[in-house]
């Protein structure tokens, strides 16, 4: 049997590491403790508090941001994995102040309440709405289940993929 | 729904879409984690592992060493604020155990505070509580309202004679002598098992004190930022001016649980005081999920009488009701005991209620509060009427309900305020023939009657319910012309999302009879407005709405009395275009709200006032509700129940809906249908078990199932609006209906489907291993 203390040696407090990396289309650098969570760094080391926390395991999708152009739940990644990635974040979407007709469609549909879950829902349906369109009622609940929403409901959020889905192949 | 009754000209009853969303859509909101506060220690509790224990001794030597920890304190620590919290809803009976912040001595469920960790971040704060060595004298701990109320049992507090709480009973008629007399007698037990509120953003306080002003800032995830102030200058033995509670713009959800007062509450911004730095605490999930109250457990014996029509007798119904470890108040059993009698005739009742004391998190409102588990009893009776009787239970309802030229109706008991429970409007046949309608009522029974043939299970679960709602005291309202020339709308009430800076702004409008765009509502904050009670029940539309409305309307008489001094006219003659107050609609004689506020709130410094005009353009108005209002609704799905595995199918789902008037559609059906994903939820999936040890079992979400868009089904919601006459918008509560009857209607729904298997659901959450066990003794039982 291996010696984990071995191959392992335990922390120390003053162990750092530097991480660099794009956030938006904007390059980032920031030294951290190895256990930091990506979702810690952006929101306490880069001021981007537009990821919000809800479960930190992993489950309600509040905190997704799109690392290297996946879906990618922050509370579960350390900020050194993220080291050298282009990182997308809900701050990101909108351009020159304009909401994405992502963003519109849940304004127009009321698909945010309380806007806490929001921009999770919105990272993870942009990254699914870049690989297919979402053409059913059903497709849309299946690409919106990895996020939990508490206010309410997933009436409008449906209603939203559906229109900003459309709207990306009338464009296309 | 439509917007077709809103009268031109006015932004009440107008689907807007919400001014909140920009900076939300856009990642640019502020909850209370993204505040900035320079140099803010990070605190994290230490809570205790064990359901009942004795403290025998504490020791943070080893977690004072630790590089980057600033202080460690104990219950013991910090005695000065170790004074009871009281419980929101009281009761003269009421045998209130002292709830401390943090309690010094005896811990009375899992994952209460014991000390608190203030280090330089989380990280380090939670590494220095593992350092912490506490020896603990492990109690018997209590578990259930059964193990609560048997006799000779364990206490839940060391020393107490009883874990009884409170004993109420409350009735109208003698039902005794009616249930004796009624041809008909039907009795079933119920237990009804009510999840949390789990809000996406959890709790948190942050704290900062200015030393040369002695006075202290707290931003607090509330619904209630002036009860907060209120609890903490009692505890603090500080002025109320010298506290501040902000409830932050952005609250990611409250749903009743942030409505309450809790321990962390009162020991962060006194350690802020004490260190002199400001101190942060966000609760993680994990705590949230332990500590974060919740409405959890409520058993009901009930009987019922009724004669071979179907009509009701008597009800009684003896309720158990878990309060958790200690009473942060009555509301919850005494809205389930107020709410039992629902939208029917019940000329015979008795309620008795046994609520007491366990081992568990303590207990409070959740979104519908107490009003799921009455339903739920009262709903499964009928249909149990119907099939006794061999009637249909949509016809069962029509003969019971209430009807729609009877209100105000006098029920016979009291509410919770104390008041003659009494409808004040409503239309319940309306909404149970439009729900059976657009469900295709017949069709689905001749469905059913096909499908059988077939050994499939399909079933239709009816539930009419009502709720309480826009309670008093009061709520209030001040508006001000600001020196920029803008209308400011200040509320007390704190929002989580529902959307007040748009309704608010709405009824101010109207109100001025002023663009939206002008006018600003701000929220929660309670060095902006003096007084208030908070966000919850269901209140604040009937009860804040009246209160804006009223200030609105003195605003405009102030802004047109002034500018008519100005403009040398009558102030009939005077109105607004734009930001312009225009004498005949003409520019050219016009004054903008800026030179309004620039002549009677900035003045010239001193020189006289121009002569008729009144300094300060602010107005305010609070608004008391005689009573509480009554919204109410009706509800029907049809699923299809797989009895192998239990599976629920849900194949079409139908809400009615009233709560008078809407001023906003888009905003009432989001709250209708995020009420319903809340009562899916509470019908087939949360549930917070603990084991007979008092240990928390569903501490994640990966034990505790929050629905997702996949097990919401799309669901079809109407509304009626039968107004209030209790407040002059004639405005109901709308945030809780979607969520109150909807565990009722799949219990209905699905023990209907298995009528021919004669199963019986008793109990919600209806899981498919419930499913399958009701259906194995039933079949165990016909043997």
């Amino acid at each position: 049997m291996r010696d984990h203390a071995t191959e392992f040696p335990t922390r120390t407090q003053d162990e750092t590491h530097t991480v660099g990396c794009t956030v938006n289309g904007r390059e980032y650098e920031a030294v951290v403790d190895p256990r930091m969570t990506l979702a810690d760094f952006l929101r306490e080391k880069l001021r981007l508090t537009g990821t919000h926390l809800g479960c930190e395991h992993g489950v309600c999708g509040a905190c997704t941001v799109i690392v290297d152009g996946a879906a990618t739940r922050s509370c579960l990644m350390l900020a050194v994995q993220a080291d050298g990635a282009q990182l997308e974040t809900v701050e990101g979407l909108a351009e020159d102040g304009e909401l994405s007709p992502l963003q519109c469609a849940f304004k127009r549909n009321h698909a945010l309440q309380c806007g806490f879950c929001t921009p999770g829902f919105l990272m993870s349906v942009t990254a699914a709405l870049r690989e297919e369109s979402v053409t059913t009622e059903e497709q849309a609940r299946e690409v919106l289940s990895g996020n939990i929403c508490r206010c309410t409901g997933y009436t409008g959020l449906v209603k939203s993929v559906l229109e900003a889905s459309a709207g990306k192949d009338a464009q296309a | 729904m439509s917007d077709t009754l809103v009268p031109e000209g006015t932004m009440i009853g107008r689907r807007l879409e919400r001014r909140e969303d920009e900076r939300l859509l856009a990642g640019h909101g502020g909850y209370l984690d993204d505040l900035d506060l320079p140099d803010a220690l990070a605190a994290a509790f230490l809570r205790s592992p064990h359901a009942h224990a004795k403290i025998l001794s504490f020791d943070a030597t080893e977690a004072l060493a630790l590089p980057g920890v600033i202080a460690v304190f104990s219950g013991a620590d910090l005695m000065e604020i170790q004074k009871p919290l009281a419980p929101k809803v009281q009761h003269p009976q009421l045998r209130d155990y002292p709830r401390l912040p943090m309690p010094p001595a005896e811990l009375h469920y899992v994952g209460e505070p014991l000390a608190v960790v203030i280090a330089e971040s989380r990280y380090i704060a939670e590494d220095a509580m593992e350092l912490i060595e506490v020896d603990f004298e492990v109690l018997p701990a209590v578990a259930s309202t059964a193990a609560a109320l048997q006799e000779n049992g364990p206490l839940a507090h060391s020393g107490d004679e009883t874990n009884v709480a409170v004993l109420l009973s409350q009735s109208a008629g003698d039902a005794a002598k009616a249930l004796a007399e009624a041809p008909n007698v039907l009795s079933d037990e119920f237990f009804v098992m009510r999840g949390g509120g789990h809000s996406m953003e959890t709790r948190g306080v942050a704290a900062r004190f200015e030393a040369a002003t002695g006075q202290v800032t707290i931003w607090d995830t509330t619904q209630a930022p002036h009860y907060a102030r209120q609890q903490l200058s009692v505890i603090y033995e500080m002025a109320e001016d010298d506290i501040r509670v902000i409830a932050p713009a952005d609250v990611g959800g409250g749903f009743g649980p942030k409505a309450q007062f809790y321990g962390e509450e009162v020991v962060i911004p006194w350690v802020a005081m004490k260190l002199g730095r400001a101190v942060k605490w966000v609760e993680d999930r994990q705590e949230n999920m332990v500590t974060s109250m919740m409405e959890r457990s409520q058993t009901h014996r009930v009987d019922v009488g009724f004669d071979n029509d179907g009509l009701l007798l008597a009800v009684k119904d003896v309720i158990e009701h878990d309060q958790g470890a200690y009473c942060a108040g009555l509301q919850v059993p005494s809205i389930t005991t107020s709410t039992v009698p629902g939208p029917y005739h019940v000329p015979n009742i008795a309620i008795e209620l046994r609520a007491c004391y366990t081992n568990m998190v303590p207990t409070s409102s959740v979104r519908g509060a107490g009003r799921p588990q009455a339903v739920f009893v009262m709903e499964r009776m009928i249909d149990r009427i119907a099939e006794h009787l061999g009637l249909d239970p949509a016809e069962v309802r029509r003969r019971n309900l209430i009807q729609a030229d009877e209100f105000p109706y006098k029920v016979g008991i009291m509410f919770r305020d104390g008041s003659p429970l009494t409808y004040d409007s409503g239309d319940f046949p309306t909404l149970l023939e439009g729900t059976l309608e657009r469900i295709g009522y017949d069709e689905a029974r001749a469905l059913q009657a096909k499908l059988r043939q077939e050994g499939r299970y399909l079933g239709i679960g009816l539930s009419v319910y009502i709720e309480g709602c826009g309670l008093g005291p009061y709520e209030g309202a001040k508006i001000r012309l600001t020196n920029k020339g803008r209308i400011l709308v200040t509320l007390a009430a704190a929002g989580q999302g529902q959307g007040y800076e748009t309704v608010y702004a709405q009824i101010a409008a109207d109100g001025i009879g002023l663009d939206m765009d002008y006018i600003e509502v701000k929220t929660g904050d309670t060095a902006r407005i003096p007084f208030g009670q908070g966000t919850f029940a269901s209140r604040i539309t009937a009860t804040c709405g009246p209160a804006v409305m009223d200030a609105a309307k003195q605003m405009r008489e102030r802004l047109l009395d002034t500018a008519s001094v100005l403009l040398g006219c009558d102030a009939s003659e005077v109105d607004f275009v734009g930001d312009k107050a225009c004498l005949g609609g003409d520019l050219e004689k016009s004054v903008s709200l800026q030179q309004l506020a620039q002549t009677a709130n900035i003045g010239k410094h001193g020189i006289t006032m121009p002569r008729g005009i009144k300094a300060g353009i602010e107005t305010s108005s609070y608004f008391s509700p005689e009573r509480a209002a009554y919204a109410s609704g009706a509800h029907a799905a049809l699923v299809e129940v797989d009895p192998e595995t239990g599976e629920i199918e849900i194949l079409k789902y139908v809400i009615g809906h009233d709560c008078g008037n809407v001023i906003n559609p888009l905003l009432v059906d989001g709250q209708v249908l995020g009420g319903f994903a809340h009562g899916i939820g509470n019908a087939m999936y949360e549930e917070p078990v603990y084991d007979v040890e008092g240990q928390p079992q569903a501490t994640s979400y990966l034990d505790y199932a929050l629905v997702s868009a996949t097990e919401v089904p799309p669901v079809e919601l109407f509304h009626i609006q039968t107004p209030s006459p209790l407040n002059p918008l004639g405005v109901k509560g709308a945030g809780e209906g979607g969520t109150i009857p909807a565990p009722a209607t799949i219990a209905n729904a699905v023990e209907d489907a298995l009528r021919p298997l004669r199963a019986r659901v008793t109990r919600a959450p209806i899981t498919p291993a419930r499913i399958v066990d009701a259906i194995v003794a039933a079949a165990a039982g016909q043997d």
